[in-house]
């Protein structure tokens, strides 16, 4: 089994299992997000509990962690094998005849959500881990804010337009991504993707509704508050 | 009609290449695009210059001899044919006609539009048979029941001609279509199950010694193959690895 | 030297069971030391040299393409012959045997091809072992179809690339003893001569054709496998490489070549468009069994076709003109290679061709398109179905076993053949004659061997559809792995046979000198120019029909030619190196010479038989009038010519038929 993921086909498999984890993520990602959208307590209540939870901190979380920079690095380490293995390149290409853009592109589209990530872990991601595990405080409240602080923080967030339009330019890519990405998962595990049209229907509606759902948050909570 | 073509000349395997233009006239749409050629090499030769080489032998589409790079396409602009079965009538006079040769790191350049194609032998040879002996005492063909509809995929697959379009085409010289219509040939037929694991195993590997890059799944060298091979092979080979690694 | 065919004594159907009985085997210590060259990795070279390393042997094998699968073995569409007799219908290996024999004109050795029916079947077994994927029918049984002169169904096939698999089932074969190191592969190399030491085959001199390089090989025995002729017509059906170079060089050493008037000339191809056609795309026999052949009936709507003032689709069923059907009911469209040929060259000639040459006749589908539709209707419970939907049902069930080749022929003619009937005109396609080998497939040169569409063949006169996959593999796979053991049983004291002996610096200086003189020659003419012009008298005087007149005429031209040629040729760039131009100017000389014993040897042969037609001789009355006239009293044999220098001075040998199991007949079709 070890020299299965030593394989190009192994490897293309890991990248796949890694991306359904992570799609499975932002399904879960993008289904708190909209209850902010509908409710504020509850969305307090829920990311007061993912946030404190020591199944989901240090279970979870970890393995998120990991699924993600092992997607991005793997991702890279291919991309650069792949360079390799062409040598010289033409001096025509007619790339559009015969692939869509977002299947040749994946590298870009995936470095731009790299870029998006960096920042979103900037915003959130590490003041949440100096609040919680470097200043202790573990209350889920902040001064100035009746109740839990999240929905607050989340608010506060969206006010900058420049921040709103970074975040909606990377949904835009993280359908670009998602839209060759779904069905070359399924491909990569030996789901024959191409034939079957509901999974690539399915692949396009998933592609285009989740990276949509993220964008519409972001532009209500901006133009809301 | 009267063309410009640029094409790729690179004297040997050292040598670093480069392109030149050249011009033909009076082409007839009715020509195959090698009759093209084989016009510009006539018009060379009669001025003593030394013609273009290019590989090309049945020029009926199956030998998979030929593998033109024509105007950014395997094969050319046509589909479901090979360059000798690509006619001129898919050009318009005064067109620029770019001619360079498959590319890939696995395919090294033996001479102008020439490649060498031998790692696709290795692959083969790593695995692509069924070990059984000519004797004239394996059991009567009948015997083995094979269903019509694996009998018809498994030819699907087997129709490959090997001709590498689908490493040229792919923006990261994979061979995975290649080495997957082999492997599902095998796969689909019960002949080929008594070897199953150790074949796609050590077709696999030799793929990946002989330096041909991932399969990102982009589709274009389903598109570009001559003969339609289907992804779904790549697809059956992904399991069938899969399948071998947990036995 | 007289021909001795080596056939066994005895009745003809114990004669291969009988010999292999008797023959003398090597053990299998011992062939670990001896080496068997193999030149040509078609389905006869490939399956022989996979067999050969199976037992043990260590093989070389020689492919001037990157691969041995690329062959233009791999070119055949239609099928393969074994008499299974899986459909029940009638089938016996007597009966492949006998269709064959009279298929070929009665011109054939019978005991070879006796054997060859014999092991038809073991081929299909060893193919279906391998994986080949043939057809099957929906209870998972191998499904068969008919082919032309025959009144069974025995054609195995695999789609229209039968060709194709059965090659990639050989080469596999091969790649298992190259993966094993029993066969050493040697891709883009062409052999130049062939080495003889005390009278014995024992080496070859080749040119690696990326570096150059001259090289020599030696072995015990030498295995010839480089298929046919058919490019000395310039334009065939036969891949741009396929030369004579192999089989010429060893009939120049002493092997006899045998019967090289014996062209096929395919009925169906498609028609050539201009001068700068380059070869001749076949399409399978096997449409025959679907498609319909016609020309107009009145010479006016034959005209107006021509100049594309009307459609075929608008000649109505009372004008058009069923020419095999009407002349030769009994086999109608599945008549004969050669009668089918034919008869579309008479129409032609007479004005009735329907394209722009006049040189074409169409193939409908049309009716098979309604015939199948209705039965497909029926199946799918339609009742009443419309006509469009009976032809949508039917092209359906065409597409599915002619796809490939309806695809092929809108490629190159740009017309949709599900909509206007495909034109087909013949071209040159498979070439009977070879060089002479007994029935041990040896030449005349001791432990020089030849096999497949390289040697004289099992097919006569003519060669049925379907047959020459089944003869090269039966050749490969399971004649010559006996028969060259029985030689080499002699050999197995002899030890690694060196290439320093002078023979060997003989032979390559040869072959340099050539070189050189060419790399040289400073002509101003192209290879092509004279290949071209060696094609057309080829077509012309030595083509469909021939007479006496226009073959000694032709003699005289090629001869005129060929000395051209030495004068005139020019072949740029460098030795050193690979170089196309040098590879075609050795073939072209050879096709020079060879296309001038052609035509003598059709001169010499004053009959009309299997693809040879001799204008002087035709039936002149009774119901055969104007068929081929056949002459058993004076030519009931093989030509088999000695090399002495000008082809024009080659000497004649015959080996005389013996017909003792079949009864010769005209062959009637009627």
């Amino acid at each position: 089994m070890s020299g299965f993921f030593k394989s190009s086909i192994g490897r293309k498999v890991a990248m796949a299992l890694s991306a359904f984890f992570l799609m499975f993520f932002l399904l879960i990602h993008i289904i708190i997000n909209l209850i902010s959208v509908f409710s504020e307590e509850t969305f307090n209540t829920v990311s007061h509990f993912m946030g404190t939870n020591p199944l989901i901190q240090f279970g979870m979380q970890p393995v998120l962690i990991f699924g993600v920079v092992f997607h991005f690095i793997m991702g890279f380490v291919l991309e650069l094998q792949n360079r390799r293995a062409v040598g010289v390149s033409y001096a025509k290409n007619n790339g559009g005849a015969n692939s869509t853009w977002m299947s040749r592109n994946m590298i870009y589209s995936g470095a731009a959500i790299l870029a998006f990530i960096v920042l979103h872990f900037i915003d959130f991601w590490i003041p949440e881990i100096n609040t919680k595990y470097i200043l202790g405080d573990m209350s889920g409240t902040i001064d100035g804010v009746e109740g839990l602080r999240y929905y607050e923080e989340l608010t506060h967030k969206f006010e900058s337009p420049l921040r709103v339009g970074a975040y909606v330019l990377a949904f835009v890519f993280l359908a670009l991504h998602l839209l060759h990405g779904f069905t070359s998962a399924f491909q990569s595990m030996g789901v024959t993707a191409g034939r079957k049209k509901v999974l690539q229907n399915l692949g396009k509606a998933y592609s285009i509704i989740i990276p949509l759902g993220f964008i519409f948050i972001a532009l209500y909570h901006h133009f809301n508050h | 009609m009267n063309l410009t073509l640029k094409i790729w000349k690179q004297k040997g395997p050292q040598d670093k290449g480069r392109m030149v233009d050249y011009k033909v006239n009076d082409i007839s749409e009715h020509m195959s695009f090698l009759e093209m050629m084989d016009v510009l090499n006539e018009q060379l030769v009669n001025s003593g210059d030394e013609p273009v080489a290019f590989d090309h032998d049945c020029r009926e589409g199956i030998c998979g001899m030929c593998s033109l790079y024509i105007n950014g396409q395997a094969h050319g602009p046509d589909r479901g044919i090979t360059t000798c079965q690509l006619h001129m009538r898919m050009f318009k006079d005064g067109d620029t006609i770019t001619i360079e040769p498959f590319r890939a790191k696995a395919f090294p350049v033996i001479k102008d539009l020439v490649v060498d194609r031998m790692s696709f032998e290795r692959i083969q040879q790593a695995g692509g048979y069924i070990s059984v002996n000519t004797s004239g005492n394996t059991q009567d063909a009948n015997n083995i029941l094979i269903s019509k509809h694996a009998a018809d995929e498994a030819m699907d697959a087997a129709a490959c001609i090997g001709c590498g379009a689908c490493v040229a085409t792919c923006k990261n010289s994979s061979a995975m279509l290649f080495v997957g219509a082999k492997v599902s040939q095998y796969a689909l037929l019960p002949q080929g199950q008594i070897e199953a694991v150790d074949r796609v195993q050590n077709m696999v590997v030799q793929m990946d010694l002989e330096g041909f890059g991932n399969c990102t799944n982009t589709g274009a060298c389903e598109i570009e193959c001559p003969k339609g091979i289907s992804l779904d092979n790549i697809a059956r080979m992904n399991r069938e690895l899969m399948k071998a690694s947990l036995k | 030297m007289a021909l001795d065919s080596k056939v066994p004594k005895g009745p003809i159907k114990d004669k291969w069971t009988t010999y292999k009985d008797k023959i003398d085997l090597v053990n299998p210590a011992n062939k670990r030391n001896i080496d068997i060259i193999v030149v040509g990795t078609g389905l006869a070279g490939g399956s022989a040299a996979a067999t050969l390393a199976e037992l043990g042997y260590n093989v070389k094998a020689f492919a001037y393409q990157d691969s041995p699968r690329r062959a233009h073995s791999i070119a055949a569409q239609g099928g393969i012959n074994a008499s299974k007799n899986y459909m029940g219908d009638g089938d016996s290996n007597y009966r492949l045997f006998y269709d064959t024999v009279k298929g070929g004109d009665y011109r054939s050795r019978e005991a070879n091809v006796y054997r060859l029916a014999e092991v038809s079947g073991n081929i299909i077994d060893q193919c279906v072992a391998q994986g080949v994927p043939f057809a099957r029918d929906y209870g998972g049984l191998l499904d068969n179809r008919s082919f032309g002169g025959v009144l069974v169904s025995r054609t195995f096939y695999a789609k229209g690339q039968t060709g194709q698999q059965l090659l990639l089932g050989a080469y596999s074969a091969m790649n298992r003893q190259i993966a094993r190191g029993k066969i050493e592969m040697f891709n883009r190399h062409e052999m130049l001569d062939v080495v003889l030491v005390d009278g014995k085959a024992r080496g070859i001199i080749t040119r690696n054709l990326i570096t150059g390089e001259i090289e020599r090989h030696s072995a015990h025995a030498v295995v010839i496998a480089t298929g046919g002729y058919g490019n000395v017509y310039f334009l065939s059906t036969n891949a741009m490489g396929s030369n004579v170079t192999a089989a010429w060089k060893i009939h120049k050493k002493g092997a006899y070549f045998a019967n090289p008037c014996f062209t096929q000339i395919h009925p169906t191809c498609i028609p050539r468009s201009g001068d700068y056609q380059s070869k001749l795309t076949l399409m399978s026999e096997s449409l025959r069994n679907d498609g319909r052949i016609w020309v107009p009936k009145h010479l006016d709507d034959a005209k107006a076709i021509q100049q594309g003032k009307l459609k075929p689709t608008e000649i109505t069923e009372e004008n058009r003109d069923y020419f095999l059907e009407r002349r030769y009911p009994a086999f109608g469209n599945l008549v004969p290679r050669d009668v089918a040929s034919r008869a579309a060259k008479e129409r032609c000639d007479a004005g009735y061709g329907v394209n722009a040459t006049g040189e074409a006749v169409y193939l409908d589908f049309a009716f098979a398109f309604e015939r199948y539709g209705k039965e497909q209707a029926k199946i799918h419970g339609i009742s009443n179905p419309s006509k469009e939907k009976i032809i949508e049902l039917g092209q359906a069930i065409i597409e599915e076993k002619y796809g490939n080749l309806f695809q092929m022929y809108e490629k190159i003619i740009a017309e949709n053949p599900y909509e206007t009937p495909m034109m087909i005109y013949p071209a040159t396609h498979y070439t009977m004659g070879g060089v002479w080998v007994d029935y041990n497939l040896m030449t005349t040169v001791e432990g020089l061997y030849c096999i497949g569409e390289a040697n004289f063949s099992d097919h006569g006169a003519n060669r049925l559809g379907a047959s020459a996959l089944m003869q090269g593999l039966a050749d490969g796979y399971f004649v010559l792995p006996y028969t060259i053991g029985d030689y080499l049983s002699d050999d197995i004291r002899t030890g690694k046979i060196s290439t320093d002996s002078p023979e060997f610096e003989e032979a390559e200086k040869e072959v340099k000198g050539r070189i050189t003189f060419f790399m040289n020659n400073n002509g101003s003419k192209s290879v092509d120019y004279f290949h071209k012009k060696l094609g057309k008298i080829m077509w012309d005087k030595v083509g469909m029909a021939r007479n006496a007149e226009g073959l000694k005429e032709a003699m005289a031209e090629i001869k005129a030619i060929r000395e051209e040629f030495w004068k005139e040729v020019k072949v740029p760039g460098d030795a050193n190196e690979m170089n196309l131009e040098l590879e075609k100017v050795g073939r072209v000389a050879d096709f020079l010479e060879l296309g001038e014993l052609f035509a003598k040897d059709a001169l010499d042969r004053n009959e009309s038989c299997g693809g040879h037609f001799r204008e002087e001789s035709v039936e002149l009355e009774g119901e055969q009038k104007g068929e081929a006239k056949r002459n058993d009293k004076d030519y009931a044999y093989v030509s088999a010519w000695e090399y002495k220098g000008e082809p024009a001075d080659a000497v004649l040998h015959k080996e005389e038929l013996e017909f003792k199991d079949i009864e010769l007949k005209q062959r009637s079709y009627k």
